[in-house]
This record gives C-alpha cells, sequence and structure tokens, in this order.
C-alpha cells in the first residue's frame, strides 16, 4: 500500500503512523493523510500536483525548492509536510492572479532571467520574500537575498536586473 | 510594402522567450514532474567504497518489506545479458555490478517499490559483502607497475592503460625545436568538475505488453541517440521505441550518456508491467554521472627571440575513470584536444595523448565544451601567457604578434583543423580598451600602495563548433549531422521540428526567428517543437555548441526548399512563369510591379486550395544537414583581479568579454549563454572542483562540498560583440554556448598568476581557492592539484 505519496486521500496501511495536516496553500485550505516523514516538497508536488516547486539537490542548498513560509522564503525539501499544518504556504503557481502575471514574472521574461526554468520557481520567490520587505533594494541586497538560490545557467546578472525590473514596477503600482 | 524583420521575431531580434511563458508560471515539464497511473518508483543502491570484489548480495530482507516490488542486481541483469552496455568510446561499462565495484557511487542494486520513500528504505536492507581493494585515483597510481588491475574484465586488457595517441608532425617539430632561441614550458592539471545540472539524471520507462510499445520519458540531450542505443541493449525494434525528452533542467553535457539508471528502469517496466521512474538525487549525479576534464597537460613552445612562435609540444595524460565512456567522435581519443592554437599561426605541432583508467566516476563528458577544447584553450592561453613572460614580451603583443591574420582564412592549423574566419585583433583591441589595459601599470602601482597584488589575464581563443561534417565526425558510427522538418499549415502559420534538444538554450524561440527570417512568417506563428523521436526527425542532439551550427543550418535550408515550392504557387496564383517572380521578406511579386503580389500565407493556402495541375498538395518539407565545416567563433576574455595577500582571497575588479559568433540570431540569448557560460568559468577557477582522497573517496559528491558560485559571488561581466559571419554556414551563424566556460577560466588564472609573478609561483592548479594562493603567495611555489587529498581536506 502506498504511503501516502500519491494517493493522499486514500486510508492507509494500518502500520504507517500517519497524520491529518491542513495547510493553506496558495490561499486555499488543503487537506492530506500524511506519514511524519514526507516532505513539505514532496507533498506539495506529488500530493497537491503543484509540480512548480521543483527538488534540485535534497539538501536545503539549492534552492529550487523555496516557498514562503508564512511569508518567508524557506527551502521545502527540509522542512516535514508536518511541520507545515496550520501554516501559509505560497508557491509559485499563486504568484500570478487570473488575469495577470506578477511582476516578478514579467520582470524575470522580459530582462531574460531564466534559461532551463528550474531554478526560475525557487528564485522568484526568494526574490518576492525580498521585495515584500524592501520595494526598492539595491543590487547588493538583491544579490544577498538570493544567495540561497543556486542558477547554473544564466550567471545571475539577469536574475538582478529582473528583480529590479519587478522592483520598479510595483513600486510605480504603488504610487 | 517589405516587411520589417525585427518587427516580425526574426533574425536580430532580441525576443522575448516562448518557453518562459511557462517556466515563470511553474509549469515546465520536468521528467519528476510526469505521473502515469499506477506507477512505481525506483532508487538505486551505490557503492559506498572506491575498489572491491563483491562476495555475496543479500536481498532477502529488502524483497520482504510491504510495498517493494522489484529487487535487481547485477546478477539478474546479467542473466538478461544487460549487466554490461556500451560505452559512447567503444567501451564497456557495468549496468549493476557483478563482480567488483570500481567506483565510489557505483550502481550495485536497484529496487522498486510503491513510493521513493519505501524504495530507499528497501536499498538500506540490501547487505552487500566487499572486499576491498586498493584504490587507484591518479594516472601515477595507475601506471605503477605493481597498480592493481581495475578492469579485470577485459580480454586483453593489460595494467590501467586505455590508450596512446598521436598528432602532428613530430620530425619537424622537433626539428622546430632545434632552431628555438627560447623555449618555455609549463605543466598543469585541469581538475575533475562536474557539469552539474540544476536537475539531476532521470527517467520514466513506460512498457506496454499489450502493444510491444516502450515509452521513456528521459533526461537526454540526444533523444534520438538514445532511441538507437536501447535498440541495440535491449534488443526491442526501434519502431516500438519512444524517448521523449521534455523540458531538461540544464544539460552542459551531463545528459548526453546513457547511465545505468535509465536501463534499469526499463528493464523494471517490462518486468513489472507498470510505468517505473527513476529520478536520481545530487549525490548520484555528482558522483557517478559524466564529469568533465582530469587532464594533466604538459607542453613547451619553441621561440624565436623576437616572439614568433616557432611550434608546440603537448602531451596529455587523461583520468577517465573505471570506464572510458567519454562522449566523443569516434576518430579521436582525447576529443579535439588538437584544437589548441587554432588562434595562432604556428608552423608545426605535435600531441602525444594518453589514457588511464582510475577508481572513480566515469564519464569525460564534453561539460559545456566540444569534447576536450575547454582542456585545449586553457593549455594553449596558459602556455601563451608562460611564453610571454619567458620573453619579457607584453602578454597582448605576444598574441598580435602570433595570431592568424583575417585574410589567412580558411587557414590550417597546425593539427590539421581549417579555421574558417574572423578578426582576432579588433576583438583584443575591443577587449583591450574597454580594460584599459594602458593605464594598467599605473592602476597596479597604485594598488600595491595599498598593499593589494593586481593583474590582469588575458585569453583569447578560437574554438571548432558544431560537429559534424560527416566525413571526420561520427558518434559510434553515426554521422554527425542533423535535420529540420517544416509544415505551413493553410492559414499560413507553421509547425518546426528538429532533431536538436533544447536544454535551456531557447530553441523555441530562436528556431522560429530563422524560418521567420527565410520565408517572412511571424515568429509568434511558429510552434517549435523537438524532443519526441516519435515525431522529429532524427537528429543528434543538442551538446557541443552543435545546435545553431547544424540544426539551424537544417532550418535555414528546410525554409528554403518550402519557399521554393512556394515561388511555384506564387506564379500559379499571379499568373505569369516562374522566372518573373521577385522575392522580399514574406511575399512574391511580378518583376517589374512590385505593387502586384502575393503573400507566403496566400501561398500556403494555395497549396491546400488552389494548387496547379499536376502539382503535389501541401506545403511541407524536410532537410538533413551535413555541414561542410565546423564553425569557428573567437573569443577575447580579460579579467582584472585584485589579490589580499593577507588572506589569498582574490577579487574580480573587471571582466570584459568580446565574442565573435558570426551572425547573431537573438542577441539577448546570445548574451545569456555567455553571461552563463563565464559563471562556470570563474566557478571552475575559483572553487568548483571534485577530487579523491587516498581511500578513494569522492570530495565533491554534494553542494557542500561541490561549491558553485551564488549571485553575491559571481561578478559582473561586460560584453562586447563582433560579428564575422561565417561563411559556409547559410545564416552565417557560428556555435557561441560553450565559448564563455571555454576560454574564460584561463583569464581569471592568467590574472590572479599575473598578479603573483613578481613573487617566482608560476603555476597554481585550478581551482585557485584562498589557501592555495595563499600558500603559493607566502611560498613562491608551485600548486599541483593531483589527487588524492588528505581526507577532510
Amino acid at each position: 500500500m502506498s504511503s501516502l505519496y500519491e494517493e493522499i486521500n486514500t486510508p492507509p496501511a494500518s502500520d504507517i503512523p500517519v497524520r491529518r495536516v491542513t495547510i493553506n496553500v496558495n490561499g486555499e485550505a488543503r487537506t492530506a493523510n500524511v506519514e511524519p516523514r514526507l516532505l513539505l516538497a514532496h507533498l506539495l508536488r506529488q500530493g497537491f500536483k503543484l509540480t512548480g516547486t521543483h527538488t534540485g539537490c535534497d539538501t536545503t542548498n539549492c534552492g529550487a525548492c523555496t516557498v514562503l513560509f508564512d511569508g518567508r522564503p524557506i527551502k521545502s525539501c527540509t522542512m516535514f509536510a508536518v511541520q507545515a499544518d496550520g501554516h501559509d504556504v505560497q508557491t509559485v503557481e499563486g504568484l500570478a492572479s487570473a488575469s495577470e502575471l506578477h511582476p516578478l514574472q514579467e520582470g524575470f521574461k522580459q530582462e531574460h532571467a531564466l534559461q532551463c526554468g528550474f531554478c526560475t520557481p525557487g528564485m522568484m520567490m526568494a526574490a518576492k520574500a525580498l521585495l515584500e520587505e524592501n520595494l526598492n533594494p539595491t543590487e547588493d541586497e538583491i544579490r544577498w537575498a538570493l544567495s540561497g538560490n543556486l542558477c547554473r545557467c544564466t550567471g545571475y546578472q539577469n536574475i538582478v536586473k529582473a528583480v529590479l525590473w519587478a522592483a520598479e514596477k510595483m513600486r510605480a503600482e504603488l504610487n | 510594402m517589405s516587411l520589417n524583420e525585427v518587427k516580425i521575431g526574426g533574425m536580430g531580434a532580441s525576443r522575448r522567450r516562448v518557453e518562459d511563458n511557462r517556466f515563470i508560471r511553474g509549469k515546465g515539464n520536468y521528467v519528476d514532474d510526469i505521473v502515469l497511473p499506477g506507477m512505481l518508483h525506483m532508487e538505486i543502491l551505490r557503492s559506498p567504497v572506491a575498489h572491491a570484489r563483491i562476495k555475496s548480495i543479500d536481498t532477502s530482507a529488502a524483497w520482504d518489506m510491504p510495498g517493494v516490488r522489484l529487487v535487481l542486481t547485477g546478477e539478474m541483469m546479467a542473466a538478461r545479458n544487460l549487466a554490461w552496455m556500451p560505452t559512447l568510446s567503444y567501451d564497456t561499462a557495468a549496468v549493476l555490478a557483478t563482480d567488483k565495484v570500481r567506483f565510489q557511487g557505483q550502481e550495485v542494486c536497484a529496487v522498486i517499490a510503491d513510493d521513493p520513500y519505501i524504495a530507499k528504505d528497501a536499498c538500506g536492507k540490501i547487505v552487500v559483502d566487499y572486499e576491498i581493494l586498493p584504490p587507484i585515483v591518479n594516472p601515477v597510481q595507475a601506471a605503477a607497475p605493481d597498480a592493481v588491475q581495475i578492469r579485470d574484465d577485459k580480454a586483453g586488457q593489460v595494467g590501467n592503460k586505455i590508450f596512446d595517441w598521436e598528432i602532428g608532425d613530430k620530425a619537424r617539430t622537433d626539428n622546430a625545436f632545434a632552431d628555438a632561441d627560447v623555449v618555455s614550458k609549463i605543466e598543469l592539471h585541469y581538475p575533475r568538475t562536474h557539469p552539474s545540472p540544476m536537475e539531476t539524471c532521470g527517467s520514466l520507462a513506460d512498457y506496454d505488453r499489450a502493444t510491444g510499445k516502450l515509452t521513456v520519458y528521459l533526461t537526454t540531450q540526444a533523444p534520438h541517440i538514445v532511441r538507437a542505443a536501447v535498440a541495440m541493449v535491449a534488443e526491442l525494434p526501434e519502431q516500438n521505441i519512444r524517448i521523449v525528452s521534455p523540458d531538461i533542467g540544464g544539460g552542459f553535457g551531463n545528459k548526453v550518456p546513457i547511465y545505468p539508471g535509465y536501463v534499469v528502469a526499463i528493464l523494471a517496466s517490462i518486468l513489472t508491467e507498470k510505468p517505473v521512474k527513476w529520478i536520481e538525487d545530487k549525490t548520484g549525479n555528482l558522483t557517478s554521472t559524466g564529469f568533465g576534464r582530469d587532464v594533466y597537460l604538459k607542453g613547451e613552445m619553441a621561440l624565436r627571440k623576437d616572439g614568433k612562435i616557432l611550434g608546440v609540444r603537448m602531451n596529455t595524460i587523461s583520468d577517465h575513470g573505471a570506464f572510458f565512456a567519454d562522449a566523443q567522435p569516434s576518430k579521436f581519443k582525447i576529443g579535439l584536444m588538437h584544437s589548441a592554437f587554432a588562434a595562432y599561426d604556428i608552423p608545426t605541432a605535435h600531441m602525444f595523448a594518453t589514457g588511464y583508467y582510475t577508481n572513480k566516476a566515469p564519464g569525460g563528458v564534453a561539460y559545456r565544451c566540444s569534447f576536450r577544447v575547454t582542456e585545449a584553450m586553457f593549455f594553449q592561453e596558459r602556455m601563451v601567457q608562460a611564453a610571454a613572460d619567458d620573453l619579457g614580451m607584453d602578454q597582448a603583443e605576444f598574441r598580435r604578434v602570433n595570431f592568424v591574420k583575417d585574410e589567412q582564412h580558411p587557414h590550417r592549423t597546425a593539427f590539421g583543423f581549417l579555421t574558417d574566419s574572423g578578426q582576432y585583433e579588433k576583438c583584443l583591441d575591443i577587449g583591450l580598451e574597454a580594460i584599459g589595459y594602458k593605464n594598467f601599470a599605473a592602476e597596479k602601482a597604485e594598488a600595491a600602495k595599498r598593499g593589494r597584488l593586481l593583474g590582469i589575464g588575458i585569453s583569447t581563443m578560437t574554438e571548432p563548433l558544431g560537429a559534424g561534417n560527416s566525413r571526420e565526425y561520427d558518434i559510434l558510427g553515426i554521422k554527425m549531422f542533423d535535420s529540420a522538418e517544416l509544415r505551413i499549415h493553410m492559414s499560413g502559420k507553421a509547425i518546426l521540428r528538429t532533431g536538436s534538444r533544447g536544454q535551456g538554450t531557447g530553441h523555441e524561440t530562436t528556431w522560429a526567428q530563422i524560418v521567420a527570417h527565410e520565408l517572412g512568417i511571424p515568429a509568434d506563428d511558429i510552434l517549435v517543437e523537438e524532443g519526441d523521436t516519435d515525431t522529429a526527425p532524427f537528429g543528434m542532439g543538442t551538446y557541443a555548441s552543435r545546435s545553431t551550427p547544424v540544426a539551424g543550418a537544417a532550418i535555414a535550408m528546410v525554409a528554403r526548399k518550402v519557399r521554393a515550392k512556394a515561388r511555384k504557387l506564387a506564379a500559379h496564383l499571379l499568373e505569369v512563369s516562374e522566372e518573373d517572380i521577385e522575392w522580399e521578406l514574406g511575399r512574391f511579386y511580378v518583376r517589374g510591379n512590385q505593387e502586384r503580389g502575393v503573400t507566403i500565407q496566400d501561398c500556403a493556402m494555395a497549396a491546400y486550395s488552389n494548387m496547379p495541375d499536376g502539382m503535389e498538395p501541401g506545403l511541407e518539407n524536410v532537410a538533413y544537414y551535413d555541414p561542410p565545416n565546423l564553425t569557428w567563433p573567437f573569443a577575447c576574455y580579460i579579467a582584472k583581479v585584485e589579490i589580499d595577500p593577507e588572506t589569498g582571497v582574490w577579487d574580480v575588479l573587471q571582466f570584459v568579454a568580446v565574442d565573435d559568433c558570426g551572425v547573431r540570431i537573438n542577441p539577448m540569448i546570445v548574451e545569456g549563454q555567455i553571461m552563463g557560460g563565464l559563471t562556470e568559468a570563474y566557478a571552475m577557477a575559483n572553487m568548483q572542483y571534485q577530487t579523491y582522497d587516498e581511500e578513494g573517496n569522492i570530495i565533491g559528491g554534494n553542494y557542500m562540498d561541490f561549491l558553485l558560485p551564488t549571485a553575491w559571488e559571481t561578478p559582473g561581466f561586460e560584453l562586447y560583440e563582433v560579428v564575422t559571419p561565417c561563411p559556409h554556414h547559410p545564416i552565417g551563424a557560428k556555435g557561441v554556448g560553450e565559448c564563455a566556460t571555454v576560454g574564460g577560466p584561463a583569464a581569471f588564472v592568467n590574472a590572479v598568476m599575473d598578479a603573483l609573478k613578481d613573487k617566482g609561483v608560476r603555476n597554481i592548479d585550478m581551482p585557485l581557492m584562498p589557501n592555495r594562493v595563499y600558500e603559493a603567495l607566502t611560498t613562491g611555489k608551485d600548486i599541483y592539484g593531483m589527487p588524492p587529498v588528505r581526507s577532510g581536506n
């Protein structure tokens, strides 16, 4: 029997301890029966089918799995799903509204801040956390805020530009 | 009225990328995102030791675990003749170990279970009894007369040597050295490193017994090669094999070879009759899949007093790990190492190459480079700097004296390549101006007052990109060409498919731009599709910067075939003979009467609704392109660094890149490629490498040890361009994706060595970590990076 990895609402085998969790994902309450050792990244990807959160290194280094946990960026590959019970999680899928992209999404496209796209969701989530605290960051502040996210394709220069682009647009929208 | 090419997203437009629309929404479709009903999960048990005989394997406890469906061992693979598989260099590699393990991280068993957690647990229940053998971690140990033989499985193998190979004119080169005023020498190690794409390797194999069809979703840069290999290895009919390469989270050469995990997952799907997914973890990727480099290079240059290079000798000793698995053209044993010095007018050269087995991961992939070109160019530029220093000549001037001149192209190199075009001095001049070369001495003196050491490093090189031509280049006998298929729908929109496979390289965007350039159909009206062997025409895939030089050329050629047919349709619609038709972008018109014309879209509709009598309906075609030569981009990279002598830390003050990759299809994407490549160059020069300890433990098997630069430490890069169109490419383009990774490292290292010139230091092997720089600085001695390192160091 599956240990609730994919079929999150099927009854568990009797010998596997499970816990029911409720997580507010992108503004929607989601529940699942999970094994205590199930990682948050895996619940998001396989359980909730939100595959925009990627797992790159499994060791909290690469940041491809970055999501916002109660608004703060965390690496979901080293947090257990049960730790998220009752908390708020935002993933890349929650960035855009039905009608429009988030300025970071637009900025990343405009400034050619992505190539293979694998690190991109984590990068954008880390950048979102920065911009929520500081809408007028310097280049150094952006580089520091993104230093937990690795990119192998772009060399970061355009990622920094994209965040600046988004910050400018968000400031303009405020005025 | 002629169309504005940039407005329709044609050549030269920095068109924003089509693929971004899904990636920025988190809607990419990577292998691990694909879920099939009833899918099982596979995990691989890897060897914890570098070299050992397998005495026994007990899998019973794993089988007993609930949720485990299958446990595979080497013995079970052997029973199906699948314990070994061919490599891309005519060797064999173990799929699951049977007799011995030959490197740490080697695949020993596989567990297939209901979920990956169970599969991982079950791997932990397998008991393998190993009899430890002495590990060999460098070629010196491998060559020792009493060295244990690693490949005792191979009939006829003596010792650990794989090959001796030579190229060039030895006698003539000996004469050049006899005539030399000065002989300059250098010796270095290009350390082992890893392409390490963010996404690891993985596959999802789905065998359907009812139809006999095998579908494999796979992280591959070359899906058609995989199809051919699976047909050979698994002995399945090729028409029943479908390889799909979905979105690829970075490749850089790492996703060219065929790995044991793919083969085992296929067999597991056949045996369980369920889809089987295998996703490697990062340590699996770093410790078992295709590494790059690991070559010891030694050489000397015969020089005349006035700075003219008379000849070059090179000697390479390469460490291939446990299996000779280099991804390279069949004809060459050490890739295109002999492309070294192609930018310089050197009368004669000779190279001798030797390769060895060691107890390290197999591979030798071209990590963001064309088959060992990176090592060649690094050695070239380190040798050039050493020679200029030995002559007491300015390093820029020394290059200028020896460059192949613009009018000398096509130029036959001393090792036999034929360069196609270039403006080397112009690139150098732009670079020197941008870095402020003239003022450097004053700047250096000023920094010295602050106790800081300043250095400037130049790297200038041309490299061969875009294999083949098919006369000289093949992989396992399959000639290196590529393909494109273009179908114009009746509305004038189109679908284009090629044999290449983008992996972040923007094919879906730029390929449409080539069609827009050739046909005047707006790029937004063209869908580009790649990576599915059931639909894409046969191609050799994407690596070695071959997409634009080969597949890109095929796209231009297929568009021209389509245009030729459209011209006949236009003549029919305009009721004139074909000879009286003129073409301008997107439109045919009657000669002498420009008002009277039809658009390409009109022709498309006519191909389905109003074709002339006797004409085959439809408007589509396919082109296979076999390039006449490789393309030869040129790059000039200059780094200015400052060293803090109290710590050995060096900072990049300025970095200038002048790239001439011919005509740029999408300048934004070209610049993105260059910046990304320079970052990998910086990584290799500064921090990113893999080494081994005395016991054969890999150091650099996870992101704690294998360091990649982040946004924080990566310097900024200033980019400049020169355009020398490729004379033999249909749209004048040359490859560019790897120039920066190939040429970049020498600029950083030359800069640091320039700063240390007065300290008596001639070479520090990469990566130039602060401890190495500090040691060289304080002892005045060279630092040599051959493993083993002491554990924990």
